[in-house]
């Protein structure tokens, strides 16, 4: 079981819910569970969405696995200049 | 093809040496095309008319006069651009960003557009368009936005998660942090608790906007244009106009600058639908007052900050508020604000919240490192307080508090190997904090991050028949990575920089390659380069099997040749990749390597700036005297195009610092739309910026490689706002600290010491 971190529009999504738990092997897995149990996550990870496991900020790798016992962070697509 | 994207500690041959970019014969020769630079046989002279207003209803438009005039081929409007966006408000933003709909929401505001055979003519066109506009209450200024009794730009927005009857200007609010920070203040001997405001600017880039649409009726459609990512602006004309994606070939001009201006579409959709009204190429180029006022400058802010810390120096909370404005449609600038506001510090409890606002000003954009140069001048000024009020040098306190692996960043994530701590040891050691200041003279150093990020990346690898290469990636060149990619290619063969040429591929050339922002361009396609290379590398090997007559596994690829191994091949001399490369016809035709990466794993990087500022205390003129940058470059591939990177960010730092401003009359049009009055720094203004670079491994790039193109702009705003303050012993709120706004702190300053003195004598 995963313990995803929450932060911004999705924190604020949940009401302020810091983490929420999940059982998820890959990013995509993760998404797509997340959207499932939390109708309110939907909105914001198409929004844009990223994905941090032990540190490692990844965007676009949705196969990427995720370790048992990870550290799991969900953070907003960020643009840059 | 999935390749291990690890840091291997590879040693070097090339990586790091100063070779002559392989573009800049072109640039100091006039040879190179830019935006404007294209021509095609018929072609029109495309102009946009604009809105006069900050706010108004467009009752209606009459182009029957601009269309009977000789020599007009296309009027369009609204009405030729219809909603293909499906229900995607994102999108639809775009599309009415490039042309007005029912209502004009800022000075500047695309209304019509006219092709026509000839500038003079195009321009009596626009004047012979009748617009009837409704004018509507306005707002430009962020505080101002977020009252309950503001005008609202759009009707629509609800605030994300709010009360959805009620209309307002705050698209978002995004809350970051973790721990109590109630319990922390309650710890703390300190308190800084102070506000700050930024104006807004532009990123400044010398070249405008600029493009040569061609779409016929066929549906078929090429594209030159100056940007950041055409592959990003293919699929969103795309997607305006109806179009399929492999039809419109979009080719990346030479950019003159674009900073995260150049990530958006702003009038090429227009160029294109003229062009297909038309059934001629439209050449379409904003002046530069238009690129002021509808292009996408930066977000002015809002921003109060409170820190407290222990009588020891470790602060134990930190709180921000950051309000952004948005221009007239939603964007994120806020949360960005609020992520980076306190990236560089190890802290156990902190909270920021950001907040995303509505103005009738033109849309806002990237500009380097989005949103985090606000956020740190704001926090790096009340760091420099608190460590005063503490009795510590402000370099220390900040290597007290700085973030370090395995540090829980302030917007989420634990940090891996990072550089904030070692930037900071190097300015404490560096010989311009030990320089004597004189008479009105002051110093003042600030730290900055900025995320990085990779995505989806391509390239080509193709090696002539003379053993030539020819290295086409994606991404735009918009700071010399065609010289570090070169590099980069030439290092994996083992040939000479010289034998490489790297070319930026139009959208037909290769598949989708993002736009060229979040400090990519080296480190994804540095990526995709290595792992092409070491495709073409497998493929060399096979052909010198085969011209050997051995098993392929007995080659192997050492300083650019093939090597048969083992005794029993010990009679076979090696082949170099030239002499594989002239053999090629008869061993399988061309060689070639090729890769899709989607790049992530990009590490963050931060920085730590000093600077030394004279001011005249008459004229409240700020001088910068000597500026230092310090940052993590994870490796320098080019270190020239690095260190330009570094100077570039503190320069456009510098003038968003002391002059530049956007200034909007009680009308909400903008009164300073050209370089005259708005005023970006040249030579004469500056010191030669002096670079260190460090190189802190990112652990998941196999050269260890980080973006360098974005940091060096977070921390300038805040350094030199600290060397101001300590020059004139006034604490600086306001960016840009212009003559006048310098002259009335310092009179404010002196007035409130004599009130005080009349205080203490009565």
């Amino acid at each position: 079981m995963l313990e995803v971190q929450l932060s911004g529009a999705f924190r604020d999504a949940l009401d302020g819910a810091a983490s929420v738990q999940i059982e998820a092997a890959t990013i995509r897995e993760l998404l797509r569970k997340l959207k499932e149990r939390y109708p309110r996550l939907h909105d914001p990870i198409e929004a844009g969405v990223a994905v941090s496991i032990n540190g490692n900020i990844f965007r676009d790798n949705w196969g990427e696995p995720i370790p048992p016992g990870a550290e799991v962070f969900l953070l907003p697509r960020i643009p840059g200049g | 093809m999935t390749s291990d994207t690890s840091y291997t500690d590879q040693e070097f041959s090339l990586i790091g040496t100063r070779p002559i970019r392989p573009d800049g014969v072109d640039k100091v020769t006039g040879r190179a095309r830019y935006g404007a630079d294209a021509s095609a046989p018929g072609q029109l002279v495309g102009l946009i008319l604009r809105s006069p207003h900050a706010h108004a209803k467009i009752k209606s438009i009459d182009t029957a006069k601009a269309e009977k005039l000789a020599g007009v081929k296309a009027v369009l409007t609204a009405a030729d651009l219809p909603d293909l966006t499906n229900g995607n408000r994102a999108s639809y933003d775009v599309l009415e960003n490039c042309m007005a709909r029912d209502r004009a929401l800022y000075d500047g505001h695309a209304v019509a557009a006219v092709a026509a055979i000839d500038e003079v003519t195009a321009r009596k066109a626009l004047k012979l368009i009748k617009v009837s506009y409704k004018k509507l209450p306005h707002v430009t200024d962020v505080d101002e936005a977020m009252k309950d009794n503001a005008p609202i730009v759009q009707p629509h927005v609800r605030t994300a998660g709010g009360d959805p009857d009620k209309q307002t200007n705050i698209a978002q609010v995004s809350t970051f942090g973790h721990g109590d920070v109630e319990a922390g203040f309650a710890k703390a001997d300190y308190i800084v608790e102070e506000s700050f405001k930024t104006e807004q600017t532009h990123q400044g880039y010398i070249e405008p906007h600029a493009c040569l649409a061609t779409l016929g009726p066929d549906g078929q459609g090429e594209l030159w244009v100056t940007t950041q990512g055409h592959y990003t602006f293919r699929n969103v004309c795309a997607e305006l106009l109806g179009l399929e994606v492999a039809k419109l070939k979009v080719t990346s001009s030479e950019i003159g600058g674009g900073f995260g201006g150049k990530t958006h579409v702003w009038m090429e959709p227009v160029a294109l639908a003229l062009s297909r009204k038309a059934n001629r190429p439209v050449k379409l180029v904003m002046s530069r007052e238009e690129v002021f006022r509808a292009s996408g400058p930066t977000s002015s802010t809002s921003v109060d900050v409170k820190l407290g810390a222990t009588r020891d120096g470790r602060i134990v909370a930190a709180t921000a508020t950051l309000r952004y404005q948005d221009g007239a449609f939603p964007g994120i600038w806020g949360m960005l604000g609020a992520m980076t506001s306190f990236a560089c510090y190890d802290l156990e409890n902190v909270k920021s919240v950001g907040y995303d606002v509505l103005v009738n000003r033109p849309k806002v954009a990237a500009y380097r490192a989005p949103s985090a140069p606000m956020a740190a001048f704001g926090v790096e000024s009340c760091v420099d307080l608190l460590a005063a009020k503490v009795g510590m040098d402000p370099v220390d306190f900040r290597l007290l508090n700085a973030a370090k692996e395995g540090t829980k960043a302030s917007y989420g994530p634990p940090y891996g190997p990072i550089g904030i701590g070692p930037t900071l040891e190097t300015v404490k050691k560096h010989p311009h904090m030990r320089a004597r200041l004189g008479k009105n003279q002051g110093r003042g150093m600030a730290c900055g991050f900025w995320f990085n990020f990779g995505g989806q990346t391509c390239c080509d690898l193709n090696i002539g028949v003379d053993g030539t290469v020819n290295l086409t990636v994606g991404t735009v060149d918009v700071g010399g990575s065609r010289a570090s990619l070169s590099l980069i290619a030439a290092e994996e063969l083992g040939i000479p920089y010289e034998s490489v040429k790297c070319t930026i591929g139009d959208t037909a050339s290769l598949g989708h390659n993002d736009t060229t922002e979040g400090s990519r361009g080296t480190f994804s396609s540095g990526m995709a380069t290595i792992f092409a290379a070491r495709n073409a590398i497998e493929e060399l090997k096979a052909r010198a099997a085969q011209t050997w007559e051995i098993n392929a596994k007995h080659v192997e690829w050492e300083n650019g040749q093939a090597i048969a191994k083992g005794i029993e091949h010990s009679n076979l001399g090696p082949l170099t990749l030239e002499e594989l490369a002239r053999k090629s016809p008869t061993t399988g035709g061309p060689i070639a390597g090729h890769n899709e990466v989607v790049a992530d794993g990009a590490g963050v990087s931060f920085a730590s700036h000093i600077c030394d500022v004279e001011v005249d205390p008459e004229t409240g003129s700020t001088k910068v005297l000597r500026y230092t940058v310090v940052q993590d470059a994870g490796k320098a591939i080019h270190p020239d195009y690095v260190e330009g990177q570094f100077q570039g960010g503190a320069v456009q730092g510098i003038g968003w610092a002391l002059n530049e401003e956007y200034i909007y009359g009680k009308d909400g049009r903008l009164q300073n739309p050209g370089f005259l009055d708005y005023r970006i720094p040249v030579c004469s203004d500056l010191p030669f910026i002096d670079t260190e670079i460090l190189e802190i491994p990112n652990p998941n790039h196999p050269y260890g490689i980080r973006g360098v193109g974005e940091t060096s702009i977070v921390p300038p705003l805040a350094a030199i706002a600290n060397a101001v303050s300590n020059a004139v012993g006034v604490r600086m709120r306001h960016i840009p600290m212009s003559p006048p706004r310098v002259l009335k702190a310092i009179k404010e300053a002196q007035m409130e010491e004599e009130a005080q003195q009349q205080v203490s004598a009565g």
